[in-house]
């Protein structure tokens, strides 16, 4: 087994901060070399260094043999070292072809675009990558998010790439998409390219993973041929501890029917479809489906940012007349979003004010803000819900995604809600948080919420949910009990037809 | 998403010195960054004084404190609209039009059936406010229910407010807002001409405008409302905030505030024409500006509106009594105003990498 890539005894002080420990850390060529480890544990500041946007603070880096130095990201690619970020850093209102050859476009004459040119070589590439249907003159805002991801890694691939970094991809793909892109990397892999892939999602690296490199609090702490590892062996590297504690079944006994929804039809090109059920307390209810179903877009309108052209809902056996966020609200509903950034967070307000959010408005006197009252119910949620803060006046960016889901799950709790609805709660959080908020939920159930949360993660949703109604095209296709699920016939229910090829 | 890979503990006390000191004189250039406003203002005094012994006199304090008053009051409408992300380009114009309803209140009195009705001074500064109000209010509905962007509906409205205040005279000026004994509509000099302890009666409302915007953006649910519509609009959706009533209220209070700078400005003048307070809105939105106001929202202080009033006033009227001529006080002005914008993005870097630091 050759080795491509070495990092050698790498350290990285963020000021006070060491970011990485020592960490020698070998890719070896040809292969898929995963790495895995909880958000903060060093795995980006890593690839960062690799991709040259970031400096040891000391170590050096050994490209097939020789010391190299990567000063910056021009000077990592002109070695062969690409990578793609986990946000996408594409032009919506450019074609393929132009996204494809933004900043390095081919020359016609010294001074002119050739179009031409670029076309032919986006056609190429596109080829490469499985996608010969598609033309290279669609814009790049017109693709699903999927093909989207495939045009970023063809950037990468214009360039003579030998080691190819990938800051988990697969966060924002549907299954289908996720196994396009396993294909792309399998060719990549033929090619003799090395690839790099960081990863949260257990079940999908062990697919495509030829090696496997764990990471905890900067230090690398395991290195193993994926073949002799299994799931439980990694988590356990992961967190330290045992991964059967990792989900926590919620075992409450049900009640009565809080939320029932009969009918309901949004239309729109996210379509909802004549849904309907029902949630009791304590109960979990999970919805699984892929990205596009009409999951996000179901709850947006339970929570009265959509209107419903037709069905009604019932909340403790009464019928909502009024579909506005706050009659919603004032009826016992809640809504944690799957986007914490865009529909979550007031990034510029603090953490204080972002759990008081809500409820701001209750806690007056005389119409002025009663300052300790503020600060008591503040105090007292980022205690019940272990929410880790510097300080309550800090700024609400300053925390880890789990930190910043757990203040929005606070914001929603002080609404008082009798049925939360939770979009993808666990998204984008490590898997420390990710036991935690599961825990969380259970705990709810157990109180006499009703829980009605989505999830694309099979585990996930299987583990957690008393009850799992799987959604595609805006309608429920099934529907599970924790006892009778499956993953294949959750898998089968959810695809009945896949959204790359949908939209293709 | 933005998953930061740097662990989250305090800085240990372990971390070399360098840092440490580093971190220190980061802090202190932040501090100094922050209290920016405050620093220019002291530096504009100590130079402006140096060169004019008649800088620093009490009588051109005075003087000059009353120059800002009314930006100031302008300004502090504006920021209520550029915290929630919005702006308001028609504040010039509404104080126009204001002044030459109440003028004509005054100098003519209104015509109903039956004779020419005439107001006190009280009722016609309440009938110029609730004219801003109300062309506030416009702006508001343009911009939720007709989902006109804030900068094209001012804009218009900019237009239009100033050909209303054209068409009210018909472009004539109402010379004599003195009132008559006979008709009860005396004393209109009262708030931009009088002193009260010493102090001009329109500093005093200044401070009251200043101090009680500073209790509703401070200390009131609506306050935190606003800054969430500005910081990010979805969520404060999402949180049960009636989005689209902050922002209207937003507006109304901007033309309120645009009525009564007006009015004051008719009162100091003595007299009411259509082209009153014409470009004052760009001097509202740069003290807002140097005050720390972010143009996308969700950040500022009415605090720092009113220094930013002050700096620019202050400079303004120190160019002046030392001479430069008015091209040369046009250049330094927009330096200035740039210049402030360069020094608030250097501390919102700063601020953040030492937050990155101590998370």
């Amino acid at each position: 087994m050759a080795e491509i890539l070495e990092a050698r005894h790498i350290s990285k002080n963020y000021g006070g901060v060491r970011a990485l420990k020592d960490v020698t850390f070998t890719a070896y060529r040809g292969q898929v070399n995963v790495l895995v480890g909880e958000n903060g544990a060093g795995k980006s500041t890593l690839m960062k260094i690799l991709s040259g946007s970031e400096q040891p603070t000391s170590g050096e880096i050994v490209l097939e043999g020789e010391t190299v130095q990567l000063g910056s990201p021009r000077a990592a690619q002109a070695l062969g070292i690409g990578i793609i970020h986990q946000e996408l850093s594409l032009f919506p209102n450019l074609s393929i072809a132009e996204n494809l050859f933004a900043g390095r476009e081919l020359r016609k004459g010294g001074r002119f675009v050739d179009a031409a040119g670029q076309r032919r070589r986006a056609r190429e590439v596109l080829e490469r990558l499985g996608q010969d249907r598609l033309d290279p003159d669609t814009l790049v805002g017109d693709l699903p998010i999927g093909q989207q991801q495939l045009v970023e890694i063809g950037r990468v691939l214009l360039e003579d790439v030998r080691v190819l970094i990938m800051d988990e991809p697969t966060s924002a793909l549907s299954n289908h998409e996720v196994d396009v892109l396993f294909e792309v990397m399998g060719d990549l892999r033929r090619d003799d390219v090395t690839v790099i892939y960081i990863s949260h999602k257990l079940d999908e690296f062990r697919r495509i993973g030829d090696w496997v490199t764990v990471f905890r609090d900067g230090r690398l702490v395991a290195h193993e041929s994926m073949s002799k590892t299994d799931t439980g062996w990694i988590v356990r590297q992961m967190v330290g501890r045992d991964p059967d504690s990792l989900y926590v079944r919620n075992s409450s006994p049900v009640g009565d029917v809080l939320l029932e929804v009969r009918g309901l039809t949004v239309p729109g090109t996210v379509a909802v479809d004549d849904v309907s059920l029902s949630v009791r307390a304590g109960e979990v209810v999970g919805i699984y489906g892929l990205m596009g179903a009409g999951r996000t877009e179901l709850m947006e309108t339970l929570m009265g940012m959509r209107r419903a052209t037709a069905g009604e809902v019932f909340v403790r056996g009464e019928k909502e007349p009024k579909s506005t966020v706050q009659a919603r609200m004032a009826a016992g509903l809640a809504l944690v979003p799957e986007d914490r950034q865009r529909d979550g967070l007031v990034q510029t307000m603090t953490v204080r004010d972002n759990i008081l959010l809500a409820t701001i408005a209750k806690l007056t006197r005389g119409g002025l803000l009663a300052g300790p009252a503020e600060q008591r119910t503040a105090r007292d949620k980022v205690s019940e819900l272990a929410i880790k803060i510097p300080g309550l006046g800090a700024l609400v960016t300053a925390l880890s995604g789990g930190n910043q889901q757990k203040v929005v799950l606070a914001r929603a709790l002080l609404t008082e809600p009798i049925v939360l609805l939770l979009d993808e709660p666990t998204r984008g959080v490590d898997v420390g948080a990710k036991s935690q908020i599961a825990g969380l939920m259970a705990e709810l159930a157990a109180r006499g919420f009703g829980v009605l949360f989505i999830s694309s993660e099979l585990a996930e949703v299987m583990a957690m949910a008393d009850r799992v109604l799987v959604m595609a095209r805006g309608r429920i296709t099934a529907e599970f009990t924790a006892e009778n699920v499956t993953e294949e016939a959750l898998v089968t229910a959810s695809a009945s037809e896949s959204a790359l090829e949908a939209s293709a | 998403m933005t998953d930061t890979d740097v662990a989250a503990p305090a800085p240990t006390a372990a971390a070399p010195q360098p840092e440490e000191s580093r971190t220190a004189l980061k802090r202190a250039a932040l501090l100094l960054l922050r209290g920016r406003t405050l620093v220019v203002l002291v530096v504009l005094v100590i130079i402006f004084s140096s060169i004019s012994s008649e800088y620093l006199t009490q009588s051109n304090l005075i003087l000059m404190t009353k120059h800002v008053a009314i930006n100031a009051i302008l300004a502090i409408g504006v920021t209520f609209v550029i915290l929630t992300g919005g702006i308001d380009l028609s504040v010039g114009s509404i104080a126009g039009l204001s002044s030459m309803v109440a003028g004509g209140l005054l100098f003519k009195g209104l015509n109903v059936p039956g004779g020419t009705v005439f107001f006190s001074v009280a009722v016609v500064i309440l009938i110029g406010i609730v004219v801003g109000a109300l062309v506030g209010a416009v702006n508001g509905l343009l911009i939720t229910r007709f989902k006109v962007a804030p900068f094209i509906a001012t804009l218009g409205m900019l237009y239009v407010a100033r050909g209303a205040a054209q068409l009210h005279s018909n472009g004539g000026t109402y010379p004599d807002l003195a009132g008559t004994e006979a008709r009860g509509n005396t004393g209109f000099s009262f708030i931009g001409v009088d002193s009260l302890l010493g102090i001009p009666v329109a500093v005093w409302i200044m401070v009251v405008v200043a101090a009680v915007a500073i209790v509703v953006t401070t200390r009131t649910p609506f306050g935190k409302h606003i800054f969430a519509v500005g910081g990010n609009e979805r969520a404060a959706v999402l949180s049960g905030i009636r989005v689209n009533r902050v922002k209207i209220a937003v507006y109304v209070i901007s033309g309120a505030c645009a009525a009564l700078a007006g009015l004051l400005l008719t009162s100091e003048l003595g007299a009411a024409y259509p082209d009153t307070a014409t470009t004052y809105e760009l001097n509202a939105i740069a003290a807002a500006v140097l005050g720390g106001t972010a143009l996308s929202g969700g950040r500022g202080t009415i605090i720092g509106t009113v220094m930013g009033a002050f700096v620019i006033g202050f400079l303004s009227d120190g160019l002046v009594l030392v001479g430069v001529s008015t091209f040369w006080q046009s250049v330094v002005k927009g330096a200035v105003i740039i210049f402030a914008v360069i020094t608030e993005q250097a501390q919102q870097r700063l601020q953040s990498s030492l937050t990155r630091h101590t998370a």
